[in-house]
């Protein structure tokens, strides 16, 4: 599991933070506190499937489930077990 | 009543909210045309006063120009006040054929076709070329009209960092699946002034077969040799897929644009664009006063070099005074403030030095980017810069920010 998360929040920093921004947390607020914009989820969604081999559908793929790494990580922890 | 007190304090609130954190914006009536130099009356019920713009998307002074204000004239007398029509029911004139036609010649395309606005062309031109099959990638900085137009299109869409190549590159990747995939920038980004590097954009689009729309509307008229537009500084005329632009800043400054482009995608959008298919045609005298104004450069590059050398002599003399701007070689000069009531206070006190110059904050910048935007004109004369340029020396010294660093001014003002 930390595994995971430490992969989303590398992906999340690499893709979402400019050089001068503070550094994210598990726990940071990713839409809700404008690092990623709704427009960029779905770039997100689109690498948490390729890279685990799993479908997220759109109407779970809601902007509260993406909102920070440890809910990222639940969901896709929930697709992954099938 | 539906319109409750409830309702109307709940509204209240909300603009006091926005007065508080001096970010609410108030309009400034100006009682002159257009130019260089305007009589403003502000607060309202002032007495006029006569100030320097430096704030108007009217960079090569056309807007009212005596040969355009007179072929408006007579546009207005030989086909009328308006058409009381969309297009493809009875609103098209021979004139506007004709604009089209100019524009496609002038910015090089296929085909044009004219919209009530630039911010219309945006919001129809994706669902009319794109379905749900389709991926748009963005620039993260596009203009809030792109932003709308791709909202309302059923294409996936994803974005990559600031004219971050590499970044786009990636996403090009990425979505190789998808049936087609369009790449979106601004030409020049209206809040920052700097342009997109088309000519690798265009050789990544190659690359990764990709179509390429690109928003000119702070560029069409004055960037390029030949004031064609970003297109023609990078050297790709012709190879852009769709250029949207606007007649409402260089190019006269009334209001209308365009998308212009391969011309089944200009056919796509005369068919199915919603802003075209249920909005008035452009009225007569603008059309006559757009198709002046292209004569006009089309016979001399006169006023796009005149604004080159403003720019650089405006450029040159802030940044000597110690202001912090963001870089690039276009007529928008960002003077950077970083906080947004700074901005709004700034702007107020160059006003009154006789100097109209307006405080841009989030959420039209990022959140912590509050600046002063100055935009140069050919209307403007080297004595209109020198006064200018003495009023924001004034100001920055009595808000003590010259030769200040970023992190400075934010330590004194916050972000």
């Amino acid at each position: 599991m930390d595994e995971l998360k430490e992969v989303i929040k590398n992906y999340v920093s690499n893709e979402y933070l400019e050089p001068d921004s503070d550094p994210i947390d598990y726990d940071t607020p990713l839409i809700s506190g404008g690092i990623v914009d709704s427009f960029s989820m779905v770039s997100l969604k689109r690498f948490l499937e390729n890279k685990y081999h799993i479908q997220i559908p759109d109407d779970k793929a809601t902007p509260e489930a993406f909102d920070s790494v440890n809910k990222i990580a639940e969901l896709v922890k929930e697709f992954v077990k099938g | 009543m539906a319109y409750s007190e409830e309702v109307r304090k709940l509204y209240q609130d909300q603009i006091r909210v926005m007065r508080e954190a001096g970010i609410l914006k108030e309009e400034r009536f100006i009682c002159s045309p257009q130019a260089a130099e305007i009589e403003v009356e502000f607060p309202a019920g002032s007495p006029l006063k006569k100030v320097i713009n430096m704030c108007a998307n009217n960079y090569l002074g056309l807007s009212s120009h005596p040969e355009v204000i007179k072929a408006a004239h007579e546009g207005l007398d030989r086909r009328g006040f308006g058409l009381s029509s969309v297009r493809f029911i009875c609103g098209t004139q021979d004139i506007h054929r004709q604009l089209e036609e100019k524009m496609t010649e002038f910015l090089g395309t296929e085909d044009t076709i004219l919209f009530p606005s630039c911010m219309d062309a945006n919001a129809g031109v994706f669902e009319a070329i794109l379905t749900k099959e389709d991926v748009i990638i963005s620039d993260r900085l596009v203009h809030a009209s792109l932003i709308d137009g791709i909202r309302l299109c059923s294409a996936m869409n994803d974005t990559y960092k600031h004219s971050d190549l590499e970044h786009l590159e990636q996403k090009l990747q990425m979505y190789q699946d998808k049936r087609l995939r369009l790449v979106v920038t601004d030409g020049v980004f209206s809040m920052d002034g700097d342009a997109a590097k088309l000519d690798k954009m265009v050789e990544l689009c190659e690359k990764y077969r990709a179509m390429l729309l690109v928003d000119d509307s702070h560029a069409t008229g004055f960037i390029g040799k030949t004031g064609r537009g970003t297109h023609e500084k990078f050297g790709v005329m012709g190879k852009i897929d769709v250029i949207t632009t606007t007649f409402g800043k260089a190019l006269g400054g009334a209001t209308g644009g365009c998308v212009s482009g391969r011309k089944e995608l200009v056919e796509m959008c005369r068919q199915k664009a919603r802003p075209y298919l249920f909005s008035n045609t452009v009225a007569p005298s603008i059309i006559a006063g757009v198709l002046k104004v292209l004569d006009i450069l089309s016979a001399t590059t006169e006023r796009r070099d005149k604004l080159e050398r403003n720019t650089g002599y405006w450029r040159k003399g802030l940044t000597e005074a110690g202001f912090i701007l963001k870089e690039g070689d276009t007529p928008i000069v960002p003077v950077m403030l970083y906080n947004a009531k700074l901005a709004q206070e700034f702007s107020i006190a160059l006003y009154e030095e006789g100097i109209y110059a307006i405080g841009f904050f989030f959420p039209v910048v990022p959140q912590g980017q509050a600046r002063i935007r100055t935009q140069l004109s050919a209307g403007h004369e080297i004595h209109h810069l020198d006064q200018a340029l003495e009023a924001f020396i004034k100001v920055g010294k009595k808000f003590d920010i010259l030769h200040r660093t970023k992190q400075e001014i934010t330590e004194k003002y916050g972000l």
